[in-house]
């Protein structure tokens, strides 16, 4: 039982604390150090000490070890996460990004003296500009989401120099809830647009609500369905017809490395999610990185500094009076940057073809084999992720977050669930290209086990996880009774 | 390609299994006319070794903190890293996990976080802190959108000593919601505080103050505090965690939000990202929070664990009604900051920041007797502080590096009438030898 | 079947209202909070705001969904239940009793007759609810 560990440690560091104990090492003093107060005002310093822990270096180590364990990660798990992109996280990334050169340079030393790191992000700004079809890339927003805020504030900078008050921004009901949420942060009103029951644009009720106040439409392509918008080329021109700036989501971008691109289709804006097409690791959350590619229309007001390159110096241009401004304090999640780039490297012009096409092989096997026992929410071929609904086996009392919690005692981590919004009991399964087909093969060998099960003995779906450190937990009882921080004694 | 498991027989064998000719087939639906049709033009892949060695020359171009002596501050430091933080961080299990979505699949993750929101509301002195936000920056920029929707009112004062480069940040955050933003100069770099009463009025939805600000300065927190309250505004601190163990908690000083820059907290500088958004507010705002936030509960057996929690503030529930439009955190810069508050603990946090304050202090005396040099402020400092020069910063940083030391971030790019000066940062880590090394060179720059 | 108490008003946003002498007592419905879930915490106006019809007076979350509360009347809202602050359950074991939500004073009497009567809301829901 590889949790007999995790079931039986219940500890937080907090309770490991033993007075005295120490777990760092410091330099000793080779200049006077005379209190505090002698040089700070009284009333600016600490009156309390502050209340941490006080532990050895090993009850740390082995502290976090051990939280570890209780963790799926990708290195230990399939993760078929949808819309997430789990990917093998190359460990050759790590090395370098950790190269002092690059992990230990500090943000505001000069370009003069940071002129690797200038060209590695220039570089990585072209190569992305190259796969995308984009005319140029800010690689500055730290995440997704942060990359919508930027080049929705840039299509409004772009509107508002040509004098037009443009007040909404169109959104599928299929979408992730951070472009409603981005666009509504840049000041626009949001007017949601029907999708079809394949999750494809209602054409009808996108050109009812195409009018002179719109500025944008946001859409993700491939869809949040898996698959990818037949008529995309179409809806682009009628946006363009009214003036209206079209904004792809790239959260699905890895399904279509070489094959097509968002800049030839007629995208103004696209943004790309390093952690998910181009391998930089999720971490338990974050952090990302978001860069955001624009058309040369939109150039004038991208966020400040922008990497050029002048002759073969590189520099960060500040001179950009129509820029948006900035999204972090200095020039994007740098770390990342230098992953994505030594994984492009790695992989070469064909290698992303390939990238795109096993994953949308591994996609559609696993949607083949998985037909006839769950419901398709949208007919094949899909891109990169195929999306089912558990509608069937929720008739049989066994929902979708009880399939994804029986796949837990199974040895897999689960599809993501109850998205998109407009598939009942929808199951989004990403299997991504560096799943091998004996790993996808156990993955269906499991969901046709649910499926089964779901008929015979719903109960033991109903009942997981039980072999995970916890249970199931009690969700309403952490939301009516905050418990937010550790108290000594509580 | 060692990414790609599929043999061609593997990939035949999925074919006839969906029943298709070959992978072509399965992109039916994207329309001929946007296809690519050439390959993509990127270089060609490289070995592994290969890639190394381009990386290396790469790297080795930098001024890295390793191979030069580094004064630079300016919102990121070069505090001590103790060693178990990367080796840690770097479990598989850690590093490679997703989003804790499944709570009994990501225990790990989730008691890590619980365990940063702890330590982090315990430094900052507030009630509450979240999960972390992007970084320092976007947190103030996060906290200007909160008190707008707390307030209801229109204008976020900022004082001038506020880090130039979140300013810029918070402006582009604010240009949606068309919220004013208002500066209180600080001539003698710290908050002119009868400027500062003036601007703060009716309209005023939060005063930002940074202390140590962008100078090196302190700040009065609590005179601000009490200006904020008295016009029914929210104080918003900005504050660098890892001088908290030395310096008082805003949050005992009058606070309502306390937002910073977690980089301090054993995150690598690696050139400015991604680091560590501290966001920490009273108990009464938790509502109007943004960000995650994680929530110790029961399990079916009464077992502790712990969940994320009032998700409805976010945008995967809300959408567009969203107190934010960010999704992620910034987990493992977070479980970075945990690891090393638990190794600093009570009495190592207080000692770095001792350290940092002596040594600024002492750098400060030997750097002002440098003919022609002089400290620009009066007002006390904590580990940073600005020198005027007698030449041009720009050249004297460009000079000192040739010996390797990168001697301070200049203020003119930032504020043209501070022209001639430097800003200078001294962390623990900096020794009596490198400080003097460093007053020599300058000594023999401006000679 | 859902229980839908016949001496009530109804909205088409789930919410009911009551009359009590010359003011209005709302709660969200039966239905609603069964929808819902477990409501984990009703935000509510402070007594003397403004309500209008059919805007949105405050807003009922459970863990997963969050729901706007709209006003069946116009008038201005007198009494808050101020026992849902720290007991949101109220609203999931009582929703036409204890987990009542705003007592609003009328300025339009016109409007009660435009509320849903039982009947209608008993067939409004059995089309589908929305």
């Amino acid at each position: 039982m590889p949790y007999d560990n995790a079931k039986t440690y219940d500890k937080l560091i907090f309770e490991l604390s033993s007075p005295g104990r120490v777990g760092y090492s410091l330099p000793a003093p080779d200049v006077p150090v005379e209190p505090a107060r002698a040089q700070v005002p009284a009333a600016y310093l600490r009156r309390e000490p502050v209340e941490l822990p006080e532990v050895s270096e090993l009850d740390v180590v082995r502290h976090y070890s051990r939280l570890s364990q209780m963790n799926y990660g990708l290195d230990t798990h399939f993760y078929p996460l949808g819309s997430c992109t789990m990917k093998y996280n190359p460990k050759i990334n790590e090395d370098m990004a950790r190269l002092a050169g690059f992990g230990r340079l500090h943000p505001l030393a000069p370009d003069a003296l940071a002129q690797g790191a200038l060209r590695l992000m220039h570089e990585l700004a072209g190569m992305l500009a190259e796969i995308s079809g984009m005319d140029t890339v800010s690689l500055q927003p730290a995440a997704g989401a942060q990359g919508e805020l930027a080049g929705v504030l840039m299509i409004k900078a772009y509107h508002e120099a040509n004098r037009e008050k443009r007040t909404k921004v169109l959104v599928p009901d299929s979408a992730h809830g951070t472009n409603p949420a981005s666009t509504a942060v840049a000041g626009y009103e949001v007017i949601e647009v029907k999708s079809d029951a394949n999750g494809e644009v209602d054409l009808g009720d996108l050109a009812r609500h195409l009018g002179p106040d719109v500025a944008a439409f946001m859409i993700t392509v491939p869809n949040t369905l898996g698959n990818f918008e037949p008529r995309i080329v179409e809806i682009i021109e009628m946006c363009h017809a009214r003036g209206v700036q079209v904004y792809m989501d790239g959260a699905n971008l890895n399904a279509v490395l070489g094959i097509t691109r968002p800049g030839d289709l007629g995208f103004d804006v696209c943004h790309f999610n390093l952690h998910k097409t181009f391998t930089t690791p999720h971490g338990g959350g974050g952090p990302g990185a978001g860069p955001v590619g624009i058309k040369a229309h939109l150039e004038p007001f991208l966020p400040a500094p922008v990497v050029v390159k002048d002759g073969d110096r590189y520099a960060l241009d500040w001179k950009r009076p129509k820029s948006i401004g900035k999204l972090q304090a200095f020039w994007g999640n740098f770390g990342m940057h230098v992953r994505a780039y030594t994984y492009i490297r790695t992989m070469g012009p064909d290698g992303l073809r390939a990238v795109s096409e096993n994953a949308v092989l591994n996609a559609n096997y696993i949607m083949k084999r998985l037909e006839s026992h769950f419901d398709v929410a949208a007919p094949g071929p899909c891109m990169h992720e195929c999306v089912l609904s558990a509608r069937r086996q929720k008739r049989l009392g066994v929902t979708a977050m009880d399939i994804a919690k029986r796949l837990l005692d199974l040895g897999f981590y689960a599809p993501s669930t109850y998205f998109p919004l407009i598939v009942e009991e929808a199951l989004m399964i990403e299997p991504t290209e560096t799943e091998s087909k004996e790993t996808l093969d156990a993955f269906c060998d499991a969901m046709i086990q649910i499926a089964k099960e779901a008929e015979t003995n719903p109960e033991v779906i109903r009942s997981a996880p039980v072999t995970t450190p916890v249970r199931r937990l009690d969700q309403t009882r952490a939301a009516r009774e905050p418990n937010l921080r550790w108290r000594p004694g509580a | 390609m060692r990414y790609l498991p599929n043999t061609p027989q593997n990939q035949r064998a999925m074919l006839d299994v969906i029943g298709a000719r070959a992978i072509e087939d399965l992109l039916v639906k994207i329309p001929a006319k946007a296809r690519l049709s050439r390959p993509l033009g990127l270089p060609p892949a490289l070995a592994e070794t290969d890639l190394i060695r381009h990386l290396r020359a790469l790297a080795a171009e930098n001024a890295d903190a390793d191979s030069y002596t580094c004064f630079a501050g300016g919102g990121a430091y070069d505090h001590y890293v103790p060693s178990p933080i990367n080796h840690l961080i770097s479990r598989g299990e850690f590093f490679t996990a997703y989003t804790p979505y499944q709570p009994e699949a990501s225990q790990g993750t989730l008691r890590t976080i619980y365990e940063y929101q702890t330590m982090l509301a315990e430094l900052t002195g507030m009630d509450v802190a979240n999960a972390s936000i992007y970084d320092g920056a976007s947190s103030l920029a996060e906290a200007a959108l909160m008190a707008q929707a707390v307030t209801g009112r229109t204008e976020i004062v900022l004082g001038t000593g506020v880090n130039p480069l979140y300013r810029r940040v918070v402006a582009a955050y604010c240009e949606g919601p068309g919220l004013r933003l208002r500066d209180v100069p600080a001539p003698e770099g710290v908050l002119d505080g009868a400027a500062l009463r003036k601007l703060v009025g009716a309209k005023t939805a939060a005063l930002v103050v940074q202390s140590p600000n962008f100078y090196g300065c302190l700040e009065d927190i609590a005179a601000a505090a009490e200006t904020a309250h008295a016009a029914g505004a929210l104080l918003v601190v900005v504050s660098d965690p890892v001088n908290l163990g030395v310096l008082e908690a805003p949050g005992r000083l009058g606070a309502d939000i306390v937002v910073g820059e977690g980089q301090g907290l054993g995150v690598p500088l690696s050139y400015g990202g991604p680091y560590l958004g501290v966001f920490a507010a009273k108990q009464e705002f938790v509502r109007r929070m943004p960000g995650r936030l994680v929530g110790a509960t029961v399990d079916l057996d009464g077992r502790r664990g712990f969940v994320l929690t009032l998700q409805t503030r976010e945008q995967h529930i809300r959408r567009a009604k969203a107190t934010s439009n960010i999704c992620t955190n910034v987990a493992l810069c977070a479980l970075m900051a945990t690891i090393y508050l638990a190794i600093l603990g009570r009495r190592g946090l207080a000692r770095v920041g001792e350290l940092s304050l002596a040594k600024a202090h002492y750098a400060a005396e030997r750097l002002g007797q440098v003919p022609g040099v002089s400290l620009r402020f009066s007002a006390p400092f904590f580990k940073e502080f600005t020198l005027k020069l007698p030449k041009s910063p720009e050249r004297v940083v460009a000079r000192l590096a040739r010996g390797r030391i990168l001697a301070g971030v200049p203020l003119k790019p930032f504020d043209r009438r501070l022209g001639d000066c430097l800003v200078v940062a001294v962390t623990e880590k900096r020794t009596k030898e490198e400080i003097d090394a460093f007053a020599e060179a300058l000594a023999r720059m401006v000679a | 079947m859902s229980n839908i108490p016949t001496d009530l008003r109804y909205t088409r946003d789930h919410e009911w209202a009551k009359r009590e002498g010359g003011n209005v007592r709302v709660g969200i419905t039966h239905y609603a909070q069964e929808q819902l879930g477990d409501v984990v915490f009703v935000e509510l106006p402070k007594a003397g705001a403004p309500a209008a019809q059919r805007q949105s007076f405050g807003v009922v979350e459970s863990v997963k969904a969050v729901s706007d509360l709209y006003a069946p009347v116009s008038g201005k809202v007198v009494e808050v239940n101020a026992e849902l602050g720290k007991t949101p359950e109220l609203v999931n074991q009582d929703p036409y009793g204890r987990g009542w939500m705003i007592v609003i004073k009328p300025s339009n009497a016109a409007e009660w007759d435009q509320l849903l009567t039982a009947k209608q809301y008993e067939e409004f829901l059995a089309q589908g609810g929305h």
